[in-house]
């Protein structure tokens, strides 16, 4: 058990993440440096707690969607819809438990219909999730009506910016919840049957996996994640930003996924680990931040990275170094 | 609707009328077509509206169309205003290329056309006048403001950008440079884009504050629009600083948040981008209907600084009654 | 054979894939003016044969004469030079595209450069003509039914190539009718002297429109026959192999008391895929499914087992009318499947030998009762040891076992489940001799403890061995039921070959 416990903390994900962090503090030496300031904890590590957030919680869903051999491009727009939802609510005077669940609701919704095109028309999810990622914004926008809907209701503020036992609340959040969808995957048959799906549906469907039904649930758990995200998103600036509120957040959250060790073909799946890639992405973009680069590198310098992180992951290099193996023991485990 | 607010308009109608008179003659009764790219922003939505009020006021017949953000519906609709025989046309152009043919036909048809916020690359002959804003002149607003607001004391900014090689980014952040040079006491200490968004603005801002001793060293922010700008200041108030007072906060556009910010003290300064681009225009097609004096190809707005000083709630009730 | 007697010929031809010979020296000879039947079962070489006469696969040893005279055909479209078209059974014409661009892509009557539409489709119009093809030539490909499709991919072959033209199953997706209008085009096309090869799984087509049959087993020619002088018994019997005596009844004592009933199947069907059969399924019994490729074995299977639901009829599971609309009705009533197709249906290449063996088990528990991994591991190493599946670890990946050992393993994911019904689909194919021996003898333990069982398998010997009866399709029909002495290669042979009432006992 000890011995798995130590395994683990060798995985290449959890060292890029140490290693960037590492390469922050050498360019900004206060990186580490934590403050406590008016009830709660302030530094650049805590934002990357904060910012990372997010992509986080988008990456929790995508997880699920990509072992099942999908992708879902629309969870930028549905965080967009979302937010632009729970704004518009609160600024109608809906309380905002109300303007939540109405929010949460919308993203659920909008995962079951990217679920329903995938699985019971069996549209490509690449194409069927393009339709909302398209559509989505444009629906933003009528519900804002173009504008950025600004609002000071503290009890929604709060969910982006509040914080709890000193940890910013977007963090804490994206914790729980990868908690919860962790467990439900891992100690029920869930898990295996999405890597079971992923690897071969129709193998899959013929041995007794409801397929159909678990595609959809797996679509609709990735639109409610994407729901929360863009609450927090909204909360976080007292308004709901239709035009650019979680713009290109899909694909850091597909690249979270990717760095977290899930294969876009499907199959084995670790949601922690693609949290700790979201966090890996946000950690550079803090440590651009703070390092002074000119903002024309921004791009440059986060692929370059990315490459790296991607290139030690790669079985090649991985056993030429001979530091991680794959971990075969997934589903099911404890 | 408030009665503020109704006053508020009223007042703003009543400057913008006073230079009107002689577009008031000449105008009264005639149709212009007007070609929006679509409501994709609130500045966008003012835009529209104050065109409106404007044509109302001067009892014009204002046929307007919304392209959605397509030039083909724009060609479409300016085809259509030729067709209906309109006697002007405004556009405000979704993108810079492919005018040629249908000015032309405007031309061919004697219809002026005038054009709103952007240019377009087609010969000047095809078009009467273009209306815009100088973004370079923006930016200098700003940053004369700034020179003005902290004298001789020594001050740092930090900037936030907005998308990286966008010709506003560009432009406002060579306006404020060139302001600010050979005021030694003033220095953009970090320069990061934002992304023009609220949230990446108080990204950067965050991280700016961590980088700079807790924003201890920071004097001012500069924004290339208020939406960081209105990103920024959530940042330092997160980090327990005071804005307006701690960090000073210039920016540009004059969207309706910054206005409450300025009314809660917590923002300096805004530099306007008017959304009457309308206005100009229609004094300029007067000015050529009377008497066929041609304006000048390229129609600069006014650039005004807003200031708490300037009636911030005032300004804030105006702009949201202009569907900002 | 005299030089010049073949158009197309194939001397000694020789092809390996890896340690794998997929042709064995195989001699292949094609006559002006004939059709010319290419038979044998999945495997025998029948695809690579026609990929080397086309030039899409080059041999490795022996040579291919055109006209007596050896050529190397280094692509299809260089064999298109030498007179050699193919059509396929998947039409691979652009569907969006109309009828005659299709006819003429590639080669279009130009014009001061442009494509002459209008003489391309006055061309086209006259080429349709002569296969008493009458539709626009300006409509879209794709808006016509496949046989039209069918006609219009011939007709630019010939068009294209002019000498020999290759069928390679283009009946596959074909109604009765549409068949008859094809043929009726071939039949034109051998008067004017056109060399055809045909390549069907349908019996019946063979002797209605060929002339020489070529039949092939293994990599292996077996024989070419002039077609007028072979029943369809021989046939068969060419393409199944070994010398099947009309002897050797069943290894399985049938039961002088019939055992409990367990599934009844009344007029059960589904269109476009089987017709509808009755069959009684006894505990203990186990039902041999005979017939060749293509006439509906698997699909029986998979309605049976509600991977594709029945649309007609109905079916009693222990006396209780029930249906089978999913896979997972059937399997709360016990079933299991063993697909044909192993990699593409069976296996989770990616996932453990553990997790293959435990998933049907755990979808019957359900999401919620999910079974840890030290249960998962005990299950594995049961039925794995029962098996006797040969893999380093529980955990390794299923993919890289040997095929023998992952059809074992999909056994021991079904035993895992509890079954009373277990369908197994080819469940012997290509796997080695030691695996085979081990599930022949497994089916036989199984039912000796009660499991009912489907068994669909082209290995007539085995069928035999283990069958207490045997069914056999023909054509998407279930033509013929044999119980007792009537099992013997020889009959089922017989009744795959002809539909006629000495087979039936």
């Amino acid at each position: 058990m000890k011995r798995f416990q130590l395994e683990r903390l060798a995985n290449p994900q959890l060292l890029a993440l140490v290693a960037v962090l590492l390469i922050n503090w050498l360019l900004f030496p206060n990186f580490f440096r934590i403050t406590w300031q008016d009830g709660r904890l302030f530094g650049s590590v805590i934002d990357v707690l904060n910012r990372g957030a997010p992509v986080a919680i988008l990456a929790i869903g995508m997880t699920a969607v990509i072992a099942t051999k999908g992708v879902d491009l629309s969870v930028g727009a549905i965080m967009a819809v979302c937010g632009a939802v729970a704004a518009t609510m609160v600024v109608a005077g809906y309380p905002t438990p109300v303007a939540v669940i109405a929010a949460l609701s919308v993203g659920l919704v909008c995962g079951l219909w990217n679920g329903f095109l995938v699985a019971v028309l069996d549209i490509q999810p690449i194409v069927a999730t393009l339709v909302l990622m398209v559509a989505g914004r444009g629906i933003a926008q009528l519900i804002t009506e173009g504008s950025i809907v600004t609002f000071n209701e503290p009890s929604l503020i709060f969910i982006g910016t509040g914080s709890f036992l000193g940890f910013p609340m977007a963090a804490v959040i994206a914790l729980v919840l990868m908690i919860a969808v962790t467990l439900l995957v891992r100690r029920t048959a869930i898990g295996l049957f999405i890597q079971a799906i992923g690897v071969n549906r129709a193998a899959a469907s013929l041995a007794g996996i409801h397929s159909r039904m678990l595609l959809v649930l797996v679509y609709a758990l990735s639109g409610f994640c994407a729901a929360i995200a863009g609450i927090i998103v909204a909360a976080d600036i007292r308004g709901a930003d239709a035009n650019n509120s979680g713009l290109w957040l899909e694909l850091d959250a597909i690249l979270a996924v990717v760095i977290g060790g899930t294969s876009l073909l499907g199959g084995k799946f670790s949601i922690p680990l693609a949290v700790v890639g979201a966090l890996i992405i946000q950690a550079m973009n803090t440590g651009i931040l703070v390092s002074g680069f000119r903002p024309e590198f921004n791009l440059i310098v986060k692929a370059g990275m990315i490459i790296l992180i991607l290139m030690l992951q790669s079985p090649l290099i991985g056993n030429a170094l001979g530091f991680f193996k794959r971990d075969t023991r997934q589903a099911g485990s404890k | 609707m408030t009665i503020i607010s109704k006053l508020a308009i009223a007042a703003s109608l009543a400057t913008a009328l006073t230079s009107v008179s002689i577009a008031q003659e000449n105008l009264q009764g005639l149709t212009v077509g007007f070609s929006q790219i679509g409501s994709e922003s609130g500045w966008r939505a003012a835009e529209t509206s104050v065109t409106k009020q404007q044509a109302e006021a001067l009892g014009i017949d204002l046929k307007f169309a919304d392209a959605q953000q397509k030039q083909e519906n724009q060609i479409k609709a300016i085809r259509g205003f030729i067709a209906q025989g309109v006697d002007a046309i405004l556009v405000a152009p979704v993108v810079a290329t492919g005018w040629d043919d249908v000015l032309a036909e405007a031309k061919e048809a004697e219809i002026p056309v005038l054009l709103l916020d952007r240019g377009v690359d087609a010969p000047e002959d095809l078009y009467l006048t273009m209306v815009a804003s100088d973004q370079v002149l923006e930016g200098r607003v700003a940053g004369d403001w700034l020179v003005a607001d902290v004298g001789d004391a020594d001050c740092k900014v930090v900037e936030l950008q907005g998308t990286v090689g966008s010709t506003p980014a560009i432009n406002r952040k060579q306006g404020f440079e060139e302001a600010i040079a050979g005021h030694d006491n003033i220095t953009i200490i970090r320069s990061q884009t934002g992304d023009f968004t609220r949230a990446k603005g108080k990204e950067v801002m965050e991280g700016f504050i961590k980088a700079e001793n807790g924003g201890a060293d920071i004097c001012a922010v500069y924004a290339h629009n208020d939406d960081m700008a209105v990103g920024a200041i959530q940042a330092i108030k997160d980090a327990g600083l005071k804005p307006g007072t701690d960090i000073k906060v210039v920016s540009i556009d004059g969207v309706p948040d910054i206005f409450s910010a300025m009314v809660a003290g917590e923002a300096n300064a805004t530099v306007e981008l008017t959304p009457n681009m309308a206005g100009p225009a229609f004094e300029a097609l007067a000015a050529y209907l009377k008497d066929g004096t041609e304006p000048p190809k390229t129609i600069i707005t006014e650039s005004k600084l807003y200031t708490p000083a300037d009636n911030p709630q005032g300004e804030y009730d105006t702009r949201k009654s202009l569907g900002y | 054979m005299a030089d010049g007697e073949y158009v197309l010929e194939a001397r000694g031809v020789l092809k390996i894939f890896g340690n794998h010979v997929a042709l064995d020296t195989v001699d292949f000879g094609l006559r002006s003016g004939e059709v010319h039947a290419l038979l044998g079962e999945n495997g025998a070489g029948k695809s690579t044969l026609i990929k080397i006469l086309t030039g899409a696969y080059q041999p490795d040893g022996g040579g291919i004469y055109v006209d007596g005279a050896e050529v190397s055909l280094d692509n299809p479209l260089h064999a298109q030079t030498f007179g050699i078209g193919t059509v396929y059974q998947e039409v691979n014409l652009l569907p969006n595209r109309s009828v005659a661009e299709n006819l003429f892509l590639g080669h279009q009557p130009r014009r001061f450069g442009f494509v002459d539409f209008r003489r391309m489709e006055a061309d086209a119009r006259v080429l349709l003509a002569n296969y008493d093809l009458h539709i626009d030539p300006s409509s879209e490909l794709g808006t016509h039914s496949v046989a039209v499709q069918q006609i219009v991919a011939i007709a630019r072959a010939v068009q294209l190539s002019g000498k020999v033209l290759i069928l390679d199953e283009p009946t596959a997706s074909l109604d009765r009718n549409e068949v008859e209008r094809l043929f009726e085009v071939v039949r034109g096309l051998k008067a004017k002297g056109l060399a055809i090869i045909f390549i069907t799984h349908f019996l019946d087509q063979v002797f209605a429109i060929a002339d020489r049959v070529t039949v092939l087993r293994n990599g292996k020619l077996i024989d070419t026959r002039q077609l007028d002088a072979l029943s369809r018994t021989d046939v068969v019997r060419l393409m199944l192999g070994k010398d099947i005596a009309f002897s050797g009844a069943t290894d399985v004592e049938p039961s002088e008391t019939p055992d409990e009933v367990l599934l009844e199947f009344k007029s059960y069907g589904r269109r476009r895929s089987v017709l509808p059969f009755d069959l009684t399924i006894h505990k203990g019994e186990v039902i041999g499914v005979a017939g060749l490729l293509g006439s509906g074995r698997t699909e029986v299977a998979r309605i049976m087992f509600g991977a594709d639901p029945a649309d007609q009829g109905e079916v009693m599971v222990n006396g209780k009318p029930t249906s089978l609309r999913r896979t997972t009705d059937a399997i709360r009533h016990g079933f299991g499947f063993c697909p044909e197709d192993r990699k593409a249906e069976g296996i989770l290449g990616d996932l453990s030998v553990r997790e293959n063996i435990v998933i049907a088990l755990q979808g019957k528990l359900g999401w919620f009762r999910a079974l840890n991994r030290d249960e998962q591991l005990e299950i594995a190493g049961r039925f794995g040891e029962a098996m006797d599946i040969r893999a380093a670890s529980l955990d390794m990946p299923v993919k890289l076992l040997s095929g023998g050992n992952q059809q074992k393993v999909i056994l021991s994911r079904w035993l895992a489940t509890d079954p009373a019904f277990l369908i197994l689909d080819e469940p012997t194919r290509g796997i080695d001799v030691g695996a085979h021996a081990e599930i022949v003898r497994t089916i036989n333990r199984l039912r000796e403890d009660g499991m009912a069982m489907l068994v669909i398998s082209s290995e007539l010997d085995e069928v035999v061995a283990y069958s207490s009866r045997i069914v056999v399709m023909r054509d998407r029909e279930m033509v013929a039921e044999l119980r007792g002495k009537n099992i013997n290669p020889g009959v089922i042979v017989q009744a795959i070959a002809n539909h006629t009432d000495e087979a039936v006992a």
